[in-house]
């Protein structure tokens, strides 16, 4: 049960922090499909870290911060990327997003690879194994295992809300969603709002990259990339309405689906049931097609996203 | 000067250049890769990535993989016609992976489990995938669901429900299918004597010209059918299309249903043709569907510039494979396919530029003519009028 909460939790963290992502991009006027992409890229980041920073021997904290900062730079590179394309040279969002994610696993396996090459000749892997020094950043609790990352879930959660709903900054970034020529006859600037945006969700996607490759697991296959994951954080925010304590809970909901799948041998009665494991891992993706099904008819989403700034059109 | 002009103008040499600069870029690109990670043999990594099957001496071993390699690009073409008729019906059928890994499945699992004879195999996975099809299209028509969203959900979906379906056509040896040869050689596709051109590579089935002929239909049917027209309205501006009378509903069920199908037909045909077998521990969907959109783009959104884009990439892909492994990976070609989606992004940038360019040099170009004519006009002594 414990087992369940804890696994519930670091998973609802990622899809938390991720789905923010792409709630801060979206209310920018930018959908940032490339989620899974920003969120290998910020789990490179930080994994290369945890392979390189000599732990024990690294102060906990200072190991926490490194691979903090790492999966943030490396996400809001990455996702400059995007920026530029779309914001920029108005290019077609979904096609940017999808080459990112592939690119992403593309960049992160070519990069982890001849890295492993370079170091042994013999090792052709696409894996990263940071099992020790991923103990930096595990407190365990009377058997809890309580990592920092769902810490700095919450904190960014109640960050991202003050941003949006309780500054300047977030009144202005939301009317560039909303209507933008509108925004810029009193002076925004739709561009920079929209650049902020798109690099907010890198950061917060590359922190959730992170999160999901430390949730469980002590090395990581970057060829298989984060597993939908991001695409399942994009159901997270519809189902949450665009709004970041809505987007907390449906975090939540996803997450005990999702963590299901990696427990449900503790659980006598779904034992029983003998239901092959296959089911479970579906169940994620399942219950998010429902769940939108009923939540998509009336759409809360900006009014004006995926659709390229033009000065002058009305 | 005017015939160059008239040639730029042109929309669809416009979108070949575009997608010319856009390899030269991918491969200028990936070679910088290259550069980074062991600067000795870089140059000579992505002449192999483009060589493919040219490195082999013989003229006979060159067929043989030049066989194997088209083999690989009938199934690429399918997913890229699948991606490109959804998406000039205003859809971005990203789940044609999940499309393709359904026809897969269920045709193997009617091969080896049930016995059945190739055309049931492959008419029943096509089904599969137009199936998965259209529950995207309803989802989208009557509950408004982001077909890209429902898209990958359906591609998990599919991975593990067929994972699941093929555990019984596991062979034991290994964690992969049978191969069809030992257990179903009945659903095996028929080569109407086309291996015998390609030095008796087996693997060079009627996929091969099916998926050509498939391209050129799409191509009608888009182009030059009222269905098309039809469909490509809807897709333009989905409010005229139903002021119209045009079902806006049906239309992109039926697209979604198409498109499905085309993507499931190349999965069903490329297992069907025995040239690979499934993992059924596979944890990633299989990387044609995405390396169809990328097709799809590349090729200019047109079925028969598909054909060749779907060629070029199997290529680098295949040739991937022949980079020196000791220091760099076969993926530096997924990396190359992808940076070259990326600029595909920018294919309307490229095009505005040309076409700015184009103003530009015109406007000059008018403006000295009207000078000239003025100054041809007022030196006869001012006196005409």
């Amino acid at each position: 049960m414990l087992l369940l909460i804890q696994y519930t939790l670091i998973f609802a963290s990622v899809l938390l922090l991720v789905a923010l992502g792409g709630c801060v991009s979206e209310h920018s006027g930018v959908i940032n499909l490339g989620l899974e992409g920003i969120m290998v890229m910020g789990a490179l980041g930080g994994a290369l870290v945890m392979k390189f920073l000599p732990y024990p021997g690294t102060p906990s904290f200072l190991m926490f911060l490194a691979v903090l900062g790492a999966c943030i730079l490396f996400g809001v590179l990455y996702s400059s990327l995007l920026a530029v394309a779309c914001i920029n040279l108005k290019a077609d969002q979904t096609i940017v997003g999808t080459a990112l994610n592939m690119l992403g696993t593309a960049l992160a396996t070519v990069a982890v690879k001849s890295m492993n090459t370079a170091m042994n000749p013999d090792d052709h892997s696409s894996e990263i194994f940071y099992g020790k020094a991923k103990r930096a950043f595990l407190t365990t609790i009377d058997k809890f295992e309580l990592n920092w990352f769902m810490i700095v879930a919450v904190i960014l959660l109640i960050v991202v809300y003050v941003l949006l709903y309780k500054t300047k900054f977030g009144l202005r970034l939301r009317a560039c969603g909303e209507h933008p020529q509108a925004a810029a006859s009193v002076g925004i600037s739709v561009f920079k709002m929209r650049w902020a945006g798109v690099l907010l969700s890198g950061l917060l996607g590359g922190v959730g990259g992170i999160t999901y490759i430390t949730a469980g697991v002590s090395t990581w296959k970057f060829e298989n990339g984060v597993a939908g994951f991001g695409f399942l954080a994009l159901a997270v925010m519809i189902f949450g309405a665009w709004h970041p304590f809505k987007i907390a809970g449906a975090a939540l909901l996803f997450g005990l689906f999702r963590a299901l799948g990696n427990t449900y041998q503790g659980f006598d009665f779904l034992k029983a049931m003998n239901i092959p494991s296959g089911v479970y891992n579906m169940l994620p993706y399942i219950v998010s097609l429902i769940v939108l099904a009923f939540t998509s008819k009336n759409s809360a989403a900006p009014k004006a996203e995926g659709i390229p700034y033009d000065k002058g059109m009305r | 000067m005017k015939q160059k002009h008239s040639l730029l103008r042109n929309n669809g040499f416009q979108t070949f250049a575009t997608s010319i600069l856009c390899i030269i870029l991918g491969l200028i690109v990936g070679y910088i890769a290259l550069l980074i990670i062991e600067p000795s043999g870089a140059w000579n990594a992505i002449i192999n990535v483009m060589k493919n099957f040219f490195k082999y001496p013989s003229a006979a071993a060159r067929m043989k993989y030049f066989g194997s390699t088209l083999a690989k690009t009938a199934p690429l073409i399918f997913c890229s016609l699948s991606v490109l008729f959804a998406y000039k019906v205003g859809l971005f059928n990203i789940g044609a992976a999940g499309q393709y890994c359904l026809g897969m499945g269920v045709a193997i699992y009617m091969a080896i489990c049930l016995q059945c004879p190739w055309y049931l195999c492959l008419i029943c996975g096509i089904l599969a995938g137009a199936l998965s099809g259209a529950l995207c299209g309803v989802l989208k028509a009557y509950c408004n669901v982001n077909v890209v969203i429902s898209g990958i959900m359906l591609n998990w979906i599919s991975l593990y429900g067929m994972n699941m379906l093929l555990k019984p056509a596991m062979d034991p040896a290994g964690k992969d299918t049978y191969r069809l040869v030992s257990k179903a050689k009945q659903a095996i596709l028929p080569t109407l004597g086309l291996d015998k051109l390609f030095s008796n590579n087996q693997y060079v089935t009627i996929a091969i010209p099916l998926a050509i002929i498939v391209a050129i239909v799409v191509w009608i049917v888009l182009d030059k059918t009222k269905l098309g027209y039809e469909l490509k309205a809807t897709g333009n501006n989905p409010n005229a299309a139903k002021y119209c009378g045009m079902k806006e509903n049906q239309n992109i069920i039926l697209t979604m249903i198409l498109s499905g199908g085309l993507a499931a037909m190349g999965g069903a045909l490329y297992y069907l043709s025995d040239i690979e077998q499934w993992n059924v521990n596979a944890s990633a969907v299989p990387a044609m569907g995405f390396n169809g959109i990328a097709a799809a783009f590349l090729g200019g959104l047109n079925p028969v510039g598909s054909i060749f884009s779907s060629y070029f990439i199997t290529h680098i892909t295949v040739g991937g494979g022949n980079v020196d492994l000791s220091h760099y990976c076969a993926q530096i070609a997924d990396f190359i396919s992808a940076v070259i989606i990326y600029l595909c992004g920018f294919v309307l940038f490229f095009k505005t530029l040309i076409n700015n360019h184009l103003r530009k040099s015109e406007e000059r170009f008018t403006a000295k003519e009207r000078a000239a004519v003025k100054a041809a006009d007022v030196k006869p002594e001012g006196g005409n009028k």
